[in-house]
């Protein structure tokens, strides 16, 4: 096992705590949910609440596992990023467990099998976060997509196993190409540490190559159009729970690294095709996945179509971290901050749809007319998290989108200024479709199945977070930007240019 | 930090809590949800009162909170602010009180008030706001929660209106985005400070800075409906009659109208702003608006449409104030600000009235409803003939300080465009007055006990008010407390320099 070094053991606490709650899972029924997650989501918070104070004392941190550092053994290191994706996780985690308590509570036959996937997938999340080195990437990716692959599954019906089959190739063909880039990194540096990496990488053809590789790689994994195929129907027909934890937090892993990689190994790399291009694809998903999330029938399908919408505005930070060293903090804490506010809005989403439909058994956005009747938290829930989709303040979509325009008319691209404004339009245009809705006389439902209350709140709790998001950004930025190597490296890229 | 800081907050907080707590009152709960409703409006009230006393004596209110590494959420009571603080917390209370009476018995009203309060939240952040990022942000609030108010029926006519209302104020909201995006850019943080700031920015940004105001002016335009950015405002007609008031009155277009005012005079600064050369084309537009609005009046049958229409009109004489340069003309477009608050909402409540009393729509059924419903009708005169400009009503005092404004300032363009503008008023208001008073009563109505009120006291109580309140802003005008006071003394703090 891991030794204990003179290094706080907060880094692998992260990643061993919801390990080793997925297998005592196995191992208690599920009468021991409850207290198992009580204890290792206290444990987590802890730790992650000491990582952050360390952190703001002694600025990046370094745990080597076993007492071995970066050459021969692997390094697990925090900055700034991955404590702002590390939070992000926990805080969604957290009350997307709860929910699942609820949710699960009738039907122990999925329950027994849900508890493990999540636990392995939120361990395997953490690692993500907390890997320093190209190979230790690529085995969390694998072990976050194949939870996550277990975890589409789960519904048990046709869809979503088709659903599953189609994830589970996109998800390996990603790993296959991102495997080959680091092979060929590795054959020209002779290392897999990001931090050496970064002081060695040169933009000659090979490396491009590679970089190329492991590009693509990760844009199938987070679901940028034109590669997004696989996105709408495992997040649409997959458990309320699991579509707000694919949602929310695990493409957000895929895209962590792609920020990680670009901006702290291959940043000389960086050319203007390649950004302008990069971003013209997320373009095309905001307003593409907009007009696709309008036009669904089902509730969820809506939702989905409208991760692939943020998901292209994630990737609008390429052009704008990218295109002046004064514009790149902005751009990149921006883009950091809405993949942050997104996790969070779109799990309120997710579970306040997931208790619309548990209730009603009615999944079509047409049948919603007086739901609020019913069902006024979750309503209010999805409400509220609706702004900070579209947006608009007070909300930490709107910080967001605030920072991304500030990059974007610093930096003189007035394009993608109109490309985040025009695409905040049309997801308030899918948004207010459903609402509207429920602004219709009230109608008597075939079957109405009464929910645990703790199901509607964690949905609000998380709706009332993306909001506050919005009020109290700055300290959340403030960590972001102090300490990171990702942002220092970002903007001083011609230093690195041969 | 001392309670001076927090006071700003504080009057914000008031109708934020009021309205949460609003939320989880249950359906059935009247007597809890009213006195919730009154205590808020009472205690921002007396807030508000505490803050205006000591702004008059050039005391200091701000709320400072950190809101981006680089940027701060500020809330501050300043002279321009303060005349619409205390113009919303004013017709707040009485427009709460009308509101429980116009609802009684019809369903939601939890979600009804709830919203109700959101929105004056954010209009008191509109007014308190002390920066361009924090007015951002109310803004937007008050277009999501008017939105639910709008559509609050529920019916297929509403469901439009609220469309159309979200994607006027929508598509208004992200150009205001843009424009203020770009105004950080170009100078860096902009708080809202008196006589603006701008008037140091190099030369070489002059082309940007009217780009910038020419997005900001449409973005605030929207709400303040000016023409051709008015289109929302009739077809929101169709809420009800607190919403109506509310919107034309209070909130939503004065929000707008106050941005610009804002923008003119805390951010550009007037003497700059007629510098740069788009003090000329905001009063044309402002000028446009005003007779079209009042053109279009003549010929609506539906009083709520001519009403409408008439705030399309009346609203853009604060706009007209600011773009005739002179402190004569800022001091009339600044009072009308609330001026044509109370003369407004005075109207709308009449409208209300009549309807949910005797289900009178339209203007061709009011013959003769003067006899059935005296007191609400001599309000309603008082008010329209404000709106004319008769004196001693406040709109007179409004007309006047524009008329000398613009001798002032040699615009004699605008003295014809006030000329016209009371002509058309008075050929749509007159006729209405000849058919309440002169004509003999046509429609079968319920009939009216011996020692029965007209109508509720909830209902006819607020309108007599806001009619006393409109004639005495025009008979006291002179003294210090009046509307007409205070904005002298806006005025003065903008240009003396």
């Amino acid at each position: 096992m891991i030794g204990i070094s003179s290094a706080a053991p907060w880094i692998p606490l992260l990643i061993l705590l919801p390990l080793m709650a997925g297998a005592l899972s196995f191992l208690f029924g599920p009468r021991g949910h409850r207290s198992l997650l009580a204890a290792t989501m206290t444990g987590i918070w802890f730790s992650l609440i000491r990582l952050i104070l360390d952190f703001e004392n002694a600025g990046l941190q370094h745990y080597p596992i076993g007492g071995w550092g970066a050459p021969l053994g692997i390094d697990l290191r925090a900055d700034g990023l991955s404590l702002a994706m590390l939070g992000m996780t926990a805080t969604v985690g957290s009350f997307i467990s709860l929910y699942a308590l609820g949710y699960f509570a009738g039907d122990e036959n999925r329950g027994i099998r849900f508890w493990p996937l999540w636990w392995l997938l939120w361990g395997a999340l953490n690692a993500v976060f907390l890997s320093a080195d190209l190979f230790n990437l690529y085995v969390t990716l694998e072990l976050l997509s194949l939870s996550a692959v277990g975890l589409v599954v789960l519904a048990g019906d046709r869809d979503s196993l088709a659903a599953g089959l189609r994830y589970l190739l996109a998800a390996l063909a990603g790993s296959l190409a991102y495997l080959m880039g680091v092979a060929l990194l590795y054959g020209a540096y002779g290392t897999l540490s990001l931090e050496r990496m970064a002081g060695l990488f040169r933009p000659e053809p090979a490396n491009t190559l590679a970089a190329s590789l492991i590009t693509v790689g990760l844009m199938l994994k987070t679901a940028l159009f034109p590669l997004h195929f696989w996105l709408p129907p495992a997040h649409g027909s997959a458990l309320a729970p699991v579509s707000a934890l694919l949602s929310g937090l695990v493409i957000k892993a895929s895209f962590y690294m792609l920020l990680r990689l670009w901006f702290e190994v291959f940043p000389s790399a960086l050319t203007e095709i390649f950004t302008q291009g990069i971003g013209s694809l997320g373009a095309i998903a905001v307003f593409a996945g907009a007009w696709l999330a309008f036009h669904q029938e089902k509730l969820k399908m809506l939702i989905a179509w409208s991760t692939v919408t943020q998901v292209g505005y994630l990737f609008l930070t390429f052009p704008l971290a990218a295109a002046s060293s004064t514009s790149a903090p902005a751009a990149l804490s921006g883009g950091v901050y809405l993949a942050v506010s997104h996790a969070v809005a779109k799990a309120a989403v997710f579970l306040a749809a997931g208790a619309m439909l548990k209730v009603t058994d009615e999944d079509r956005i047409d049948r919603l007319e007086g739901v609020g009747r019913h069902l006024p938290i979750s309503l209010f829930a999805f409400a509220m998290a609706g702004v900070s989709l579209m947006g608009l303040p007070p909300s930490g979509g709107f910080i967001a989108k605030w920072l991304l325009l500030n990059a974007a008319l610093s930096s003189g691209q007035w394009w993608w200024a109109a490309v985040l404004v025009l695409g905040g339009l049309a997801s308030a245009a899918y948004i207010f479709r459903v609402l509207r809705r429920c602004f219709l006389p009230p109608r008597e439902y075939a079957a109405f199945h009464p929910v645990p209350l703790v199901m509607p709140l964690a949905a609000l709790s998380l709706a009332g977070i993306a909001l506050a998001l919005g009020l109290a950004a700055a300290y959340p930025l403030r960590l972001l930007q102090t300490g990171a190597p990702l942002l220092l490296e970002a903007s001083a890229p011609s230093t690195v240019a041969p | 930090m001392t309670f001076d800081d927090w006071l700003p907050l504080l009057v914000v907080l008031s109708s934020l809590i009021t309205g949460l707590l609003i939320f989880f009152v249950g359906e059935e709960q009247h007597r809890t949800r009213s006195w919730l409703n009154l205590i808020g409006a009472v205690a921002k009230l007396v807030l508000v009162g505490i803050m205006v006393w000591g702004v008059f004596q050039r005391h200091r209110y701000e709320t400072r909170l950190p809101l981006l590494p680089d940027q701060d959420f500020v809330l501050r009571a300043d002279a321009m602010g303060m005349l619409f603080v205390g113009l919303s917390s004013v017709l707040w209370l009485l427009t709460t009180i009308y509101a429980i009476g116009y609802l009684e018995g019809s369903p939601h009203r939890s979600r009804f008030f709830g919203f109700f309060s959101l929105c004056v939240t954010s209009t008191m952040g509109i007014a308190l706001a002390g920066d361009l990022i924090t007015f951002i942000i109310f803004y937007e609030l008050l277009t999501l929660s008017t939105y639910p108010l709008v559509v609050h029926r529920g019916t297929a006519d509403a469901l439009r209106a609220g469309k159309v209302y979200l994607q006027y104020t929508m598509t208004g909201g992200a150009l205001l985005l843009v424009g203020v995006v770009w105004l950080y850019e170009v100078v860096g943080s902009v708080e809202f400070t008196e006589r603006g700031v701008l008037a140091g920015v190099s030369v070489v940004d002059y082309p940007d800075l009217l780009a910038i105001f020419a997005i900001l002016v449409a973005g605030l335009g929207v709400k303040t409906a000016l023409v051709p950015l008015h289109g929302w405002l009739p077809v929101a007609m169709v809420a009800p009659a607190p919403v109506s008031a509310l919107l034309h009155a209070v909130a939503v277009v004065k929000a707008g109208a106050f941005g610009i005012v804002r923008i003119a005079y805390d951010v550009y600064g007037v003497e700059f702003a007629a510098r740069l050369g788009v003090l000329g084309p905001l009063s044309w537009v402002a000028g446009i608006t005003i007779v079209y609005g009042s053109v279009r009046a003549l010929t609506q049958d539906d009083l709520k449409r001519r009403l409408a229409y008439s705030t399309v009109s009346q609203v853009s004489y604060i706009v007209l104030g600011i773009g005739i340069l002179g402190p004569l003309a800022t001091i009339g477009g600044v009072v009308h600000l609330v001026h044509q608050g109370l003369m407004k909402i005075t109207l709308f409540f009449c409208a209300g009235d009549l309807a949910e009393t005797l289900g009178i729509h339209k203007i061709s059924e009011m013959n003769g409803v003067g006899r059935r419903m005296p007191w609400s009708m001599v309000a309603f005169t008082v008010a329209a003939l404000g709106m004319i400009g008769v004196p001693p009503v406040a709109g007179f005092v409004t007309k006047w300080y524009l008329g000398l404004g613009a001798i002032a300032a040699k615009d004699y363009w605008a003295l014809a465009v006030l000329a016209v503008s009371t002509v058309l008023n008075a050929a749509y208001f007159l006729p209405v007055l000849r058919r309440i008073w002169f004509l003999p009563a046509s429609g079968e109505w319920p009939k009216r006990e011996r020692d029965q009120l007209e109508t509720r006291p909830t209902l006819l109580v607020p309108t007599l008010i806001t009619a006393l309140l409109s004639l005495a802003a025009g008979l006291f005008a002179g003294s210090w407390f009046s509307p007409l006071g205070w904005a002298k003394l806006v005025t003065a703090r903008e240009y003396v320099s």
